[in-house]
């Protein structure tokens, strides 16, 4: 386990239980340093997603605390709560993408929400479209993607407000082999620039092309932390503020 | 402060454009508002004119005063002076005994039979006019008891039960129409709430990323509100509409009505500051309705 002096995120005997009894974290403590890359890995149920859904403050934990940044999850308030995941990048299985809304839509929904200017979206989404390689496809429908461009395009959606943590379950669930790589290589890009991201998996051969640190869940318990890359500072000015790139030149 | 202005308008004019893509279904929401809306606004122009008409009945009111057989035409005269100093009359005129004997044996057919008699059994009478402050029931009344206190005052003739039981009646209207008038406008918020409720659950799926993106309560709700604000402002807008062309299409045959009764009594509409009153009351009832659904539903849509 990486030790720091302030770690982006810290679980302190935590512990989930839902309504129905079932234990889904067991006194879980674990560190993550800024600027981190860290697979979840476990079985269905092993406690990934519930760790990763604390994080995001889609549920709370039962016990113990839990901090991000050195802030008190608990303190959050539920009128604070959107505050707090504008912070954040979310990256989902089945991309959550706005059927109805073009592409550049999609990836501008985190600027609008924090009321960002006209201007800076354009900016930052085509700069974004531009990272994941998709500046061509602003206009299009997400039905008119394939499955591995709209999980790019969540990809664009969750790094767009320049998060300093990313979070992603099962981002490349629903992707062929090559499809899951080249998605795994983009986050591995946004870690280049110092981007803190946990990413819970069950694709063991995908985890072990990338030397990073593994944290195994079984049952809610942590079973084993490997640590295999170093952290990188985290430096915004690196991170979507040049222009945008072509296509080509992006990937 | 820009952008936020910026985005509000964005919405606003966003949800236009959403609503017209739904045209039959936005339609028939504003159409059922526009009828609840335009029933009570219709009741309300027929109260007001109807409150007119009596206010002219009101002001055409007299008082006959006969005075005692005993007073003579001098001392009607005097009296008049008095009379004629207060100031709760408009105007007061003396007919005196012979001129009114003259008059009824003229026109009442007995003619014959009233040379009969020795004496004018018919008194001198004052006819007062109320001032237009003095011209309600109950200032009738006062003014009756105080001229039936004088001396010289035989008979005070008052009837002002009819105009007191249609002023009854058109108050209990009145209050009919306000009550028709909320409960309408209660049936519009749950119309409009009962919509709102419907694309709530229809836009579940991005309200729950809206959320995840770190979407507030409120950011959530504008599209909403702004949605029930266009419904009400179309009810609204409706609403005036019906009640112009009712008022238009009855506005010839009550004219005619009214002049057969030799008045010159016209049916007035809303005007354009009841019709604003309309639109604005609509589109707060709209607005009301969905900041109700939209508070209560989308605070049970959390992100799973």
């Amino acid at each position: 386990m990486i030790t720091t002096a302030q770690p982006m995120i810290r679980f302190q005997n935590v512990f989930k239980r839902y309504a129905n009894g079932r234990e889904a974290l067991i006194n879980l403590t674990l560190d993550v340093a800024s600027g981190e890359m860290v697979f979840l890995t476990g079985h269905s149920g092993a406690g990934k997603s519930t760790l990763l859904k604390l994080l995001a403050l889609i549920e709370r934990p039962t016990r113990g605390s839990l901090l991000v940044n050195g802030e008190n999850l608990a303190g959050i308030t539920r009128a604070k709560i959107p505050a707090y995941r504008r912070q954040l990048g979310i990256v989902f299985q089945d991309h959550k993408l706005l059927a109805d809304r073009s592409i550049f839509d999609n990836v501008a929904l985190p600027l609008v929400v924090a009321n960002t200017s006209p201007k800076e979206i354009a900016k930052r989404v085509r700069a974004a479209l531009d990272q994941v390689g998709l500046l061509q496809y602003e206009q299009a429908r997400p039905i008119e993607l394939s499955t591995g461009e709209q999980q790019r395009v969540g990809l664009a959606r969750a790094v767009v407000t320049k998060p300093a943590l990313l979070i992603a379950d099962e981002p490349t669930g629903n992707l062929d082999p090559d499809l899951s790589l080249e998605v795994m290589d983009i986050f591995r890009r946004f870690q280049g620039v110092g981007v803190t991201v946990l990413i819970a998996s069950h694709n063991v051969a995908l985890i072990e092309r990338f030397k990073v640190r593994r944290i195994h869940l079984e049952g809610g318990r942590l079973l084993d932390s490997s640590t295999e890359t170093e952290p990188v500072l985290f430096d915004p000015a690196r991170f979507l503020d040049a222009e945008p790139l072509t296509p080509t030149e992006s990937l | 402060m820009t952008a936020w202005v910026s985005r509000h308008l964005q919405t606003l004019v966003g949800t236009l454009g959403r609503l017209s893509q739904q045209p039959l279904a936005s339609l028939l929401t504003v159409l059922v508002m526009g009828v609840a809306l335009a029933l009570p606004a219709c009741l309300n122009v027929l109260v007001k004119n109807a409150q007119a008409v009596s206010g002219s009945w009101e002001r055409a009111l007299d008082v006959s005063v006969y005075l005692k057989t005993a007073v003579d035409t001098d001392g009607a005269e005097r009296l008049l002076a008095r009379i004629k100093q207060r100031t709760d009359i408009k105007s007061v005129q003396l007919i005196k005994a012979d001129e009114a004997l003259k008059e009824f044996r003229e026109y009442s057919g007995f003619g014959e039979a009233l040379s009969a008699l020795s004496e004018n059994p018919l008194p001198n009478t004052l006819v007062i006019t109320p001032s237009e402050k003095t011209a309600s029931p109950a200032g009738l009344k006062a003014l009756s008891e105080e001229l039936r206190k004088m001396n010289e005052v035989d008979v005070v003739q008052l009837d002002t039960g009819w105009v007191e039981r249609y002023l009854a009646m058109l108050d209990t209207v009145r209050r009919i129409v306000m009550l028709l008038g909320m409960l309408l406008a209660l049936g519009v918020v749950v119309i409009v709430g009962n919509t709102i409720r419907l694309d709530i659950q229809n836009r579940r799926d991005e309200i729950e990323v809206t959320k995840l993106v770190g979407g507030s309560d409120a950011f959530v709700r504008r599209p909403f509100l702004y949605c029930g604000f266009w419904y009400g402002l179309g009810g609204g807008l409706l609403a005036w509409l019906v009640v112009w062309v009712t008022v238009m299409l009855l506005a010839g045959p009550v004219q005619k009505i009214a002049g057969l009764y030799g008045s010159s009594f016209k049916l007035v509409g809303l005007g354009l500051l009841g019709g604003l009153s309309l639109l604005l009351t609509g589109a707060a009832l709209g607005w009301l309705g969905s900041f109700v659904a939209a508070t209560r539903h989308l605070r049970a849509i959390e992100p799973k």
